[in-house]
């Protein structure tokens, strides 16, 4: 266990200095130095420009830079931003509750609506609800999501005004950040109508970011519980007089798992690549609508940590997916090790 | 070398189908694959006659008709069946014409990243050592950042504009290649027909493509049909965050983008572009689902 653990483990450093490359060459590319591109059109004259270069360390050769660059980052120091003059590093730490919070409803709303359609249809093979459950999956799945929170706001919020449009709580609510999750921050202030404020601007988000997940895992439970269905050890516990259900929910449900667990644990890029247009959409203060902003106001160090940072975030959930996953499943533990 | 001097068949049935014979045996049994290649064909020949298809130029504007909604709704009228946008253009005219974008992005797209993916797939999978370490850690890392925020960022860092957007999807969507083609290359190189081969004089290039790279293009081709969805999907998403077609192009993601302020009066700006997006992209996965079972030798039985 121990060496499978360390294997994996040391496979995550080549990938995070290759990620410490693309983010510290990407910014490279740009035509021109980074300090005429940041100043733009306004221009700037050639003593400020030295300076600045120098403040920079961009007048060193390209390989200092990078040690000085790895030197910094592995201190926790991704640079200020361009426009603030904040440190990356604690801008990010600000909004990235935000965004989890939303992460997290989506996938909780697409695990509670997925894994259960999916079971049924596996269930009812070939039955109405199957087909039904298929076609909406790879709708889902085909969805632009951006276009399908406008429809959701345009149904929800301008016509029935049920939902409101944009933001994490209506404006009347002054609730101290305790946690960052404003579900759990609204309830520990104790405001009457806060905690309800937050979870009506949680709804449309989480359903537009839920969407592609659900119809990800919904079709993975499917065919995973289709397979197991049809294993000897099924037939044998519903020959031994096992009802059906007691055969599905814990024989084959649990057996169905593994994969389903592994696809979850995928979804994580799926979900902060949705965060960034979802959050875009509803004006939600996290890193996606951050890192769209910073975009336009070609803030460059902030694109380069926030896209380590997320990189970072996925690189090390999908390493405790495959650790749980060897933990789980011995035969993965021992292929590895091999 | 051929396989007919195995073994005589004693009696001999009718002639086995031909091998597009009995791929369309298996894919017309599909009737979602099928409804997915017909709505590919309808988005082809609008692309194809968008000139005669359209009633307007995709950029003529009428300034006595803005935000004039679809012809069945009040105020609305044939003139234009599905409305006008905020500047008076004609929505059905500027859909038609942006299925032309749309099918160029994922078709240029997906025909980029194959051939760079196969070259890249075909040297890992022959060189292995180094250089083959070195291409798989590069494709995990692309695999690693979510895959929008990566093009995102490349389109950032190019500028914004529609060749730079086609180039950021074409560098996200590469790995999948890269690690079919390796994959594939592997299992075939350990076969008796390519150590023949190889025992028969063939260099490494005539290996690499006339010998086993035939034999994996069955993954490569459904990868290649889902991957035109995930570039006009990705395209659609750059060119709604304003990093993509750059207005007043067509392009279905764009006009979203314009419509966006329009929402709370004028519904029919922002629902027939996603419209047609979602049809798009639906059609291409059922078509790319339904060649997967056709053409996937593990399932026919």
């Amino acid at each position: 266990m121990l060496r499978f653990l360390l294997r994996r483990v040391s496979l995550v450093i080549p990938t995070f200095i290759g990620m410490t490359l693309l983010a510290f060459f990407l910014i490279r590319i740009v035509p021109g130095d980074p300090i005429e591109t940041m100043a733009g059109e306004r221009g700037i004259d050639a003593v400020r420009h030295a300076a600045l270069l120098k403040e920079y360390g961009l007048d060193q050769p390209v390989i200092v830079q990078y040690g000085i660059y790895i030197g910094r980052v592995l201190h926790g120091d991704l640079g200020k931003s361009m426009i603030t003059q904040e440190p990356v590093l604690s801008e990010f730490a600000t909004l990235f509750p935000a965004t989890i919070e939303l992460a997290v409803c989506a996938i909780l709303f697409a695990l509670i609506i997925g894994i259960p359609a999916g079971m049924i249809a596996a269930v009812r093979r070939n039955s109405v609800f199957d087909h039904g459950v298929m076609g909406v999956s790879l709708t889902g799945y085909s969805m632009p999501i951006f276009w399908w929170g406008l429809l959701l706001i345009l149904l929800f919020s301008v016509q029935l005004g049920w939902t409101p449009v944009s933001g994490r709580i209506a404006v009347l609510y002054d609730v101290t950040p305790v946690t960052g999750f404003l579900t759990i921050d609204s309830l520990l202030s104790g405001e009457p109508g806060a905690f309800k404020s937050a979870v009506m601007h949680l709804i449309l988000p989480t359903i537009v970011l839920g969407t592609n997940p659900l119809a990800i895992i919904a079709r993975m439970t499917r065919s995973a519980m289709l397979e197991v269905l049809g294993e000897d050890y099924i037939r044998t516990a519903r020959a031994k007089g096992l009802s059906k259900v007691r055969v599905i929910a814990l024989h084959a449900f649990r057996n169905a798992l593994i994969p389903v667990i592994t696809v979850i644990g995928l979804q994580v890029g799926v979900l902060f690549t949705g965060a960034i247009l979802t959050e875009t959409i509803f004006s939600w203060p996290g890193v996606g609508k951050w890192l769209i902003e910073a975009i336009n106001r070609r803030d460059y160090p902030v694109l380069q940590g926030g896209l380590l940072m997320l990189g970072i975030v996925v690189m090390v959930v999908n390493l405790l997916v495959d650790v749980m996953y060897g933990v789980i499943n011995p035969r993965i533990r021992h292929a590895s090790t091999r | 070398m051929t396989t007919e001097t195995l073994a005589p068949v004693p009696q001999a049935a009718a002639a086995p189908p031909g091998p597009f014979r009995e791929f369309w045996g298996y894919f017309r049994a599909n009737h979602g694959a099928v409804g997915g290649l017909v709505v590919v064909i309808a988005v082809l020949s609008m692309a194809a006659f968008a000139n005669v298809l359209a009633p307007y130029p995709p950029d003529l504007t009428n300034n006595a008709a803005f935000l004039q909604p679809p012809a069945w709704q009040a105020g609305g009228s044939w003139a234009y069946p599905l409305g006008t946008d905020a500047i008076g253009r004609d929505i059905l005219s500027r859909l038609i014409y942006g299925a032309r974008l749309s099918l160029l992005i994922g078709i240029a797209v997906v025909a980029l990243s194959i051939v760079v993916g196969i070259a890249l797939g075909l040297v890992a999978g022959f060189a292995r050592g180094f250089t083959e370490i070195a291409i798989m850690r590069m494709m995990d890392i692309i695999l690693t950042l979510p895959s929008l925020l990566l093009a995102i960022v490349i389109v950032a860092i190019l500028g914004p504009g529609l060749m730079n957007a086609m180039l950021a999807v074409a560098v996200v969507i590469l790995p999948h290649y890269v690690r079919l083609t390796r994959a594939a290359v592997i299992t075939e190189t350990s076969k008796d027909y390519v150590t023949a081969a190889r025992a028969n004089g063939a260099g490494t290039l005539r290996l690499m493509f006339s010998e086993v790279l035939p034999n994996c293009a069955a993954p490569l081709i459904v990868q290649a049909s889902l991957g035109v969805s995930t570039a006009i999907l990705d395209a659609a998403a750059l060119g709604f965050l304003g990093l993509g077609a750059q207005p007043p192009s067509p392009e279905w993601g764009t006009m979203l983008a314009d419509a966006r302020e329009f929402v709370l009066r004028a519904w029919w700006v922002v629902t027939f572009p996603g419209l047609m997006i979602l049809i798009t992209v639906l059609a291409f996965n059922l078509l790319g689902d339904g060649l997967r079972d056709a053409l996937d030798p593990k399932l026919k039985r």
